[in-house]
This record gives C-alpha cells, structure tokens and sequence, in this order.
C-alpha cells in the first residue's frame, strides 16, 4: 500500500459516460479537491459519447467523441488508469485489485461498469465476422472487417439495432435487420408505429426480416461468417454479422464479491445509489438496479445517478427514484420518437392516434380522461416531440385537443404547440435534466442573453442537441416577457429570415424583390421601397436560385440590377474615398510569370495600389468607376475573371504546393484547390465563402480556419467544415474522411447548397453550424446520409449553377446596356470625380483623405485658378507611357 | 444657390412623364435648372451621380413609384462622395431614404436629415422631369 495520504479515498470502476459525469460532478462541486479519486478503466481511451458512437461512421474520429477536454483528470487530480480494469473486491478489506496487480484500499466505492452486448447463444455466434456494437474498438473492428464484405445483417430490430444497420448502410453494404419481435424497435413502438418505421427503414434501403429467430451462424471451412438460418427454416447470405440483441448489466465483480444483484441483473441500490448489500459501495449507470426495480439503458438516468452520488461524496444528499424512459432515434433518417407511458399502461389511460401509412407517419398521444398527456409515440414525423415530451406526466391538461396535435401540418387547424404551454417543472433538455424553469431563471436571474449563453450557463442542449429548436424559443419568449425585444425578421421590412425567404423563393417562384415585399411583408412595409438589408438578400437568393427561378444569369440584369449593394452593382469594392479596388481570380493561387506581368502593367498604368492578400491574390486599389471598364478590358483580354471579391460569394480556395513538390505532400492540393474554386466561383450566398485544400497533415494552406477545408490524407481527401479567422476564429469540424476526388466534390456541393438553404443573412458557417439544430450531427445527416432526401436537390441546383456560370466581367464588357453605368457623371460620361485624389507613401499611393474633410476647401483646391493645395495626383502613363501628372478635371479617353 | 443647411425640403416630381422616351430630368442650381439626363437613365430603387456648374456633386433618384429625388451627393460622416451608390430604402410611415454605402447613415430624400443622427442634414435639390 502506497497510499499515505489522509484523504479519503475513492475509487471508481469504469471510465464510462456516467463515471465521467460523476468526475464533472466532483469537480464541480468542489469535492474533487477534499478527496483522492482513482479511476479503474477497462477500456484504452478515457470516457467518449458512446451515445454519438455511430456519428464515427459519418466522420467523427474517435477524438472527437471524448466527453473530457484535453487534462481534464490532470487538472482536477483524479488518477485515471486506461486499460486497467478492475478484477477483484475484497469488501472486507476494502480494497480494489486491478489487472496489472494494482491493489487500492477505498474508503467508498464507485461501480459504473456500464453493460455489455447481450449476444443469443446460437451456433457460430464466436465465427470470425460476428461483433457487437458497443465501444469504439468494435467499431474499428468492423470498419476493418467490412471492407471485404458485401452483405452485413443485424440481429436485433432495436434502437442501437437500426442504429447499427445505419452504420453498416453507411458502409456501403447490402443491409438487413433480423428482428424476433413481431415488429421493429418493440420496447418503445406499438404495432401500428412499428408497420410505419418498418415502410421508412425499407424505403432506406435496409432489408427487414421481422417475427424470425436467429437459429444458427452459418461458417465456412476457415471459420468465417457465410449466412445466417433462421427459426423458420429460411435463411440468408451474409459476410457480416453485428449482434444488437440487448444489453446486460456488468455486474460480475459485484456478484464475486457477494453484493446482491437484482433477478435479471444489475447491482441492487437504494434511493442514494448505494448498494443495499454495503454502504461503502455506490453503483451508478447501467450496471445499477434502481430502487424502483429498474435497469435504466440510457444515459440520462445514470447522469442524475452520478449528480446525486456526487452530492453525498460532497457531504449533501442526492437521490434517484426513478426517470423518464424517453428516447429519440438519432440516426438513419427516420424520425422516431417514443415518451412517457407510450404503451397507454396507466389505467384509465386514452389513445389518440393519427396513421397514413402511405407516407408512413404514425402518432400516438396516450392521455387522461382529463386531458393531461401521458406519453406518446411519434413515427415518421417527431417534429412535437421536443414540445410534448416535456409535458408529459406533468398533469397539465395539453393547452390544445390531442387530436389536434397529431393530425399533420395543414390537416384541419393543427395546433402548433408553443413552449408557453409547458409548466416550469416540465424538463426542457433530457439528457442534463434541465428544467424550463432553469431556463427562464438563466435568462432572467443571471442575465444571459442568448442562446450560447444559456447553453453554456445550463447546460441545456449540449447533449444529444434534441432540445435546442425547444430551448431557442424558450429563451426567445423569456427575452421578450423581460422586455429585450427579439424580432427574428430580417429587418423591418421583412418578418421573415432569410432562409424563410429563401423557401418562399424556391417553392412559389417569386423571383422579384418588390413582389415579394408586397406579398410577403410586414403590413407596414408593403408597397414601399423596402430597406437596404432585404433588397441585397433577396438579390443574393434570386441568384442562388437564378437557375431554378428562370430569373436572369447576369446579376446586373433586371430588377436584380437595382437591389445590388454598391459592391455588386459596380462589381469592384467601394473604399473609404469613394475609389474601389478590383481583385482578378487567381484560382488556387496558381498564376503564370505572363499573367503576373499583366496585373503589374495595370497597376502601374493605372496608378493603382497593390497588395497581396491572404487568399493568395493580388488586390489593386484606387480605381474610379469610370476606371473599371478599362481595367478590366485590359485583365480579361489576358483572361483573368471576376474574383467576386466583391460578392457574398466564393472568394478563394487557397493551397499549398502539394504532392507535385512538396517532399511531404501526399495528395495534389494545388489541382483539387483549382477544381473547387472554378466549380464554386460566382456562387451567391448568405456571406462570403473561404476555402482551401491543404496536400498533408501539415496544414500549410491553414484549410481548418475556412468555411470548408480539405485536407490531403494517403487514402483521399477529409473535408472539414464552419471555420472561420477573423475576430470570431473557430476551428473546422470534420465532415467526412478518405473520400476520392468525386466523392469530395459531391459532399461539398451538397454542403453549400444546404448551407445557402437555410443560413441567415451574413451568417457565416461557422455560426451557423453552431445556431441550427442537431448542429454539426444535424448537418452530417442531411448532407451524408441524405436524411431528408434533399441531397438529389442539392446536386442538381448546383450542377445547374456550374453550368450557367460567367464571368461577370467578361459579360459586362460585352454589353453596353450594362457599361453605362460606369461613369463618374450621369451629366458629364467623361469627366473623372475630382474628389478621388492621392497621395505618395512608399512608392504607391493611398487615398488622400484630407482632401475630403471639407468640402469648400475641397472645391477651392479643385479651382485651376486658385492657389490649389500641395497634392500630388498618382501617376497616371496609361496615355503616353510616360509617368506624369495629370491635371485634375482632364477629360481622358483611353 | 440653396446653402446647404437652409435647403427647403424639395418636393419630388411627379410621377412617371407623359412620353418617358424623350423625358428628360432637371435640377435646379444656382437659380437655374440643369439637365441630369435622359429619364430612361434613371433605374427605380438607384440613384446617379450629377456634376454641378460649381463643381459640387448632387445624387439623383428614382424610387419605385418613379418619383424622382435629389440630394448632395457627399456623404457628410466620410467626406467621400458616394451617396447616389447607395440603396434606397422607406422607413414604415417615412418617405424614401438613401443609405450610405460606406457606414450605412440613412438620409431621408425629403428632407436631408439624417435618420440615425437627426444633427446632420444634407442639401437637398428640387427636381423636374421635363417633357
Ligand atoms: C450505439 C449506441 C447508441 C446509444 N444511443 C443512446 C441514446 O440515443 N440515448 C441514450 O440515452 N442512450 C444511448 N445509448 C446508451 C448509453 O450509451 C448508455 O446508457 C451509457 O453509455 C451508460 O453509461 P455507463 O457509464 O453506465 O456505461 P458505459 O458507458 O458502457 O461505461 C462503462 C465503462 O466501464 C468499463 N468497465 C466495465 N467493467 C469494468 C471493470 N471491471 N473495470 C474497469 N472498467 C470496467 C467499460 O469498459 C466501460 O468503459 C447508446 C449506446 C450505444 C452503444
Ligand atoms: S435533450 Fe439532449 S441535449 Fe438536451
């Protein structure tokens, strides 16, 4: 025994989801520091999100799965041993003995030893092709294990079951989902919710075999997995088999040292966790049996376990009796949801059901003879579920008839259910027990302002993220009862946000900005001007959906022409004296020595400042209007295009130099930069986009600071998405991994286009990603695994896209119509703006901003007879090749 | 010559001229009424950039009634002279604006005033569409 220290010691065995709460608990309760807290784990990696295990198949590396940030243990003193688990209890010596030989003496005991896979004892059940679902080594396992595969079955038509089929899906194999009950996800639906879920698993690709046992795994001569027979004498081809059948309490160490477990499981404890056989020990999580008799499989019961465990080890007093058995299937597009008395158990207990299985929606609602709401199930459409489970069980009569919730949007008067309708105690968020009243008191009491700010103050909506639609309008309304005004609309002509203009645009096809103002307006602002927030806005989704609209390909054409922001309608940027500076396309910042020699000439010929940026061009500054067209003759001639550094658009996909020499490279950055720029350039959209592609891990291009990065790996491309530089810097989440070049192309289109959809205005991805529901999970399933069936929709608009593009420049030269407008005078077309002036400052110009202060001295330096100010005009030997000064109301033609 | 600050609040002119192929627009300046162009020049919901006989610049607008404003086209919070790239815009129960295109003050075209800071006001320019 090595351990001298007076403080009291814990030890705790499993380094889970509940054993990491309960860590979090101490540490924030302060006990952390009173105690000396050693934590036995089995596993090799500290606690991650099993509850997100299956978003590894969407990109997720299993870093950023960790439920602790980086020295979390280090830091609050907890000694936590990774691949240690615990072996033996000796109760009466109270000591813990660990497989390296390790033996800890405990002042009280901690057991969170989690569940493991439940696996039917058929034939060929150990064959080389069979898992479980249950850790990330599993996962990896069968990752491995797939590639060679083509047929992967499921045995098990649970929640985690149908979660695993949609990873194996996701893998890209022939799927089926063998389920012995009479129907799917049997625990939580009835027959009428299972006949819908089974339509939309279906119509997902995944082959349903339901009413049939497993009766044996069928194997070949080197003892790998070929098939499957079932009960019913039928039988099926399989390489791959993950059994998802259940899960048991791991109580083995409990049972070996004489505690008592319950009938089918579990270690027995009272209303404090303790186990009812020894004081000193605690047993939380799903290795406990729950004074109410139960064995909780989820994680938010075993939180409240761990939060009350905590308390007592701080000297206070915790307890846990019993929770809600609410549960959301996450994954696999399909919307299921099932809460409270879902079977209609409670007597007296009334059903209230709505079923099309033609589009295969489902919903129960299980009330009271009084109206209060009991439970539900939701299959097909779960869109009330974030509103409705809060309510139940609570005895409040539903604040509309049940009938009226469950009949579909646009059926009758379907009542929308507002968060006002919840009581206080209802719970708002599920996994952290977050009470509606914790919500308003974070608004009202502790002045949080915003949504981020209740997250973070909470707790609420940092979990599985179901709650935040539901958390979002709670802090609305909480913000407006406190008097802070929060108009979500757009601006004060427009009620709406501008992806709610967007969908106005898509489906009725209004394509002019005066109409929709008109139609679509707040009252008071119809019929008028409109402000210059919506005019752009509308501009910017007229362009996105130009192609679909038939609306004009040019966005100087039509009615476009006059909602432009001085940027767009000049196609140049407007600087601080009225000049504008003009930034050629430089496609992966890529560029000849000839080119380069020509943007050199411009600028010397045209006085202009020049700058490199950060996106890897070249930015000339100080040309007027009446400029512009003579610049831009002269850059297109030696086929440059529109940077649209102008445009909330495309600017630039930077890179570094790649494989081609690079000795570190291992994919060619500079050609895949190039591809996506040209693909995406001239894309309009709710901000400015950045990119760029880096050719290895090294990251020189700086790929995870942009809108959408991508990263060279050996095996392809990861695509990284919502960075941002800047005053507000985030890092880029990983969307996806390893895809080739076409697979890459196909997922940034959809994400653009998703993201184009349904942002705010001057949202940037990065907020964005953070703002929308189910966040960056949210995201993956849309774009990757195509959960709302849009992404066809997606490639389609942007293919369509890539194939009007023009440069605008280009267009613009082309038409005199559209030249026009490049003057400095509508009264005098040749007359340069006196007012544009500039001074020298290390070989170049810049503006001369004093010439602006005032306006008489400023018409006094322009009278040719007066005695003039001592300006220098920049050099000007476009004319005659010959630097000089040329005199300021000089009309000149070129 | 209308001193910048005692300007009168112009009243704009009416709408849509009898044969908008040979309309042309006028300002008056100095006592004197200066062509601007030809009206299908003007874009609704856009404004141009005027150069005056003493080398002071006004912004012209059409709204989307075809009424036409004018105002000096010095945008007073930047001293740049910008204001006719700006985006026109009308406040609920307000006439039409103009918003800077630089730091986006909002000037009403009635009147000159700036609506985000009532102590600065613009000159303002009576306007005729001539036949
Ligand atoms: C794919 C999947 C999806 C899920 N989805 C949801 C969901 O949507 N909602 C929900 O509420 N729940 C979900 N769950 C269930 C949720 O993950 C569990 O409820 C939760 O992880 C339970 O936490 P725990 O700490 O009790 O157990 P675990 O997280 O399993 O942790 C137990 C840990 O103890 C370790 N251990 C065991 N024995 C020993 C020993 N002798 N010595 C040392 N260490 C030991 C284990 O290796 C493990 O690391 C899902 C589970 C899976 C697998
Ligand atoms: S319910 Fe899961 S985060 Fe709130």
């Amino acid at each position: 025994m090595t351990d001298t220290l007076e403080k009291p010691v814990v030890v705790l065995v499993g380094y889970g989801m509940v054993g990491h709460r309960l860590l979090e608990a101490l540490a924030e309760n302060g006990a952390a520091a009173r105690l000396r807290v050693v934590v036995l784990a089995e596993e090799p990696r500290p606690a991650y999100d099993r509850v997100r295990l299956t978003s590894y198949f969407s990109g997720l590396t299993a870093e950023d799965l960790l439920l602790g940030e980086e020295g979390f243990a280090e830091r609050h003193g907890f000694e936590v041993r990774l691949g240690d688990p615990a072996v033996a209890v000796d109760r009466a010596a109270r000591t813990v003995t660990a497989r390296s030989g390790l033996v800890v003496r405990y002042d009280t005991l901690v057991l969170a030893t989690g569940s493991y896979p439940f696996v039917p004892p058929v034939e060929g059940r150990d064959a080389t092709g069979c898992f479980v679902y249950r850790t990330v080594e599993d996962l990896l396992a069968i990752e491995e294990y797939a590639r060679g595969a083509r047929v992967g079955a499921v045995v098990g038509g649970g929640l985690l079951g149908l979660e695993a089929a949609g990873a194996l899906k996701g893998l890209g194999l022939e799927t089926h989902v063998v389920e012995f009950a009479p129907r799917l996800m049997p625990v939580q639906v009835d027959d009428g919710g299972g006949e819908a879920l089974r339509r939309t698993v279906e119509e997902l690709g995944v082959v349903v075999h339901t009413g049939v046992g497993t009766k044996a795994v069928a194997v070949d001569a080197a003892g790998a997995v070929t098939g499957m027979a079932f009960t019913d004498g039928s039988g099926l081809a399989a390489d791959l088999v993950v059994f998802s059948a259940g899960v048991r309490p791991r109580d083995a160490l409990a049972r070996d040292c004489g505690l008592e477990v319950g009938e089918r499981g579990g270690v027995r404890v009272d209303a404090d966790c303790r186990s009812v056989t020894d004081p000193r020990v605690f047993a939380i999580g799903e290795c406990a049996q729950a004074v109410d008799g139960r064995v909780y499989g989820l994680v938010a019961p075993g939180y409240e376990m761990a939060q009350a465990v905590a308390a007592q080890l701080a000297g206070g007093t915790g307890t846990f009796t019993g929770a809600d058995l609410s549960t959301k299937l996450k994954l696999l597009g399909v919307d299921v949801a099932s809460f409270g008395d879902a079977f209609a158990a409670s007597e007296g207990a009334l059903e209230v059901v709505y079923s099309d299985s033609r589009s295969g929606v489902y919903k129960k609602l299980v009330v009271t003879a009084d109206g209060a709401l009991l439970g539900g199930i939701l299959v097909g459409d779960a869109e009330a579920y974030a509103a409705l489970r809060p309510l139940a069980g609570t005895g409040t009569p539903l604040p509309a008839p049940p009938e009226a919730l469950v009949l579909p949007a646009g059926a009758g008067a379907p009542a929308a259910l507002g968060p006002s309708a919840l009581p206080d105690d209802a719970v708002v968020c599920n996994c952290h027990n977050v009470t509606k009243g914790a919500v308003r008191a974070a608004v009202a009491e502790h002045a949080c302002t915003t949504v981020p700010e209740v997250k973070a103050c909470t707790r609420a909506g940092t979990g599985c993220g179901s709650c935040v639609r539901l958390l979002t309008s709670l802090v609305h309304d909480e913000l407006e009862a406190s008097g802070v005004a929060v108009d979500r609309g757009l601006c004060p002509c427009f009620a709406r946000t501008r992806a709610e203009l967007y969908e106005i645009v898509r489906v009725t096809g209004t394509a002019t900005h005066a109409e929709l103002l008109d139609r679509y307006g707040r009252e008071e602002a119809r019929g008028g001007e409109g402000c210059e927030v919506c005019k752009p806005t509308v501009a910017s989704v007229v362009a996105s959906l130009a192609p679909e609209l038939d609306a004009p390909a040019h966005i100087l054409d039509g009615e476009q022409a006059a909602l432009q922001d001085t940027n767009d309608h000049f196609l140049a940027n407007l600087q601080r004296n009225g000049s504008y500076s003009v930034v050629p396309r430089i496609p992966g910042g890529e560029i000849t020595p000839e080119r380069l020699i020509v943007i050199g000439e411009v600028a010397r010929d045209f006085g202009l400042y020049t700058k490199i940026t950060g996106g890897q061009r070249i930015d000339l500054f100080g040309a007027r209007v009446d400029q512009l067209p003579q610049i831009w003759s002269r850059l297109v001639a030696a086929g440059f295009e529109s940077g649209h550094a102008y445009g909330k658009s495309l600017r630039t996909v930077k890179s570094c130099v790649g494989s081609t020499w690079c000795r570190y490279g291992v994919q060619d950055s500079v050609a895949m930069a190039i591809r996506l720029e040209l693909r995406y350039r001239g894309l309009r959209s709710p901000h400015k986009l950045k990119s760029a592609v880096s050719g290895c891990a090294r990251e020189c291009a700086e790929a995870r600071g942009k809108d959408f990065g991508v990263i060279a790996t050996s095996a392809g491309w990861n695509l990284y998405v919502g960075g941002n530089g800047g005053a507000d810097p985030r890092h880029a989440d990983l969307l996806a991994q390893d895809l080739d070049d076409e697979g890459l192309v196909r997922l940034v289109d959809r994400f653009l286009m998703f993201y184009i959809r349904t942002a705010d205005r001057l949202e940037r991805t990065s907020a964005w990603l953070e703002r929308i529901d189910g966040g960056l999970d949210h995201v993956r399933d849309v774009v990757v695994g195509d959960s709302l069936g849009i992404c066809g929709e997606l490639e389609a608009l942007m293919a369509r896209h890539v194939g009007r593009y023009q440069d605008e420049w280009a267009a613009t030269l082309a038409d005199p119509e559209r030249l026009r407008r490049f003057v400095s005078f509508v009264n005098a077309p040749g007359v340069p703006d006196p007012t544009v002036r500039f001074v020298p400052e290390r070989d170049q110009v810049r503006p001369d901003l004093e010439v602006l202060l005032s306006e008489d001295d400023l018409l006094r330096s322009l009278d040719p007879d007066g005695p003039g100010r001592d300006r220098t005009d920049r050099p000007d030997r476009s004319s005659d090749g010959a630097p000089g000064r040329a005199p300021l109301l000089e009309v000149r033609s070129r | 010559m209308t001193a910048p600050t005692a300007a009168p609040a112009a009243s704009p002119a009416a709408a849509s001229p009898a044969d908008p192929g040979t309309a042309r627009v006028e300002l008056l300046t100095g006592g004197a009424w200066v062509p601007v162009c030809d009206w299908p020049l003007l874009t609704p919901g856009r404004g141009v950039a005027v150069l005056l006989p003493d080398g002071r610049q006004a912004a012209v607008f059409r709204d989307r009634r075809d009424r036409v404003w004018a105002v000096g086209n010095r945008d007073p919070f930047t001293g740049a002279h910008v204001l006719s790239r700006g985006l026109l815009g009308s406040a609920a129960g307000g006439g039409p604006y103009v918003a800077s295109p630089l730091l986006k003050q909002r000037f009403d075209l009635a009147t000159g005033v700036c609506l985000d800071d009532p102590s600065v006001r613009i000159p303002v320019h009576a306007v005729r569409v001539a036949d």
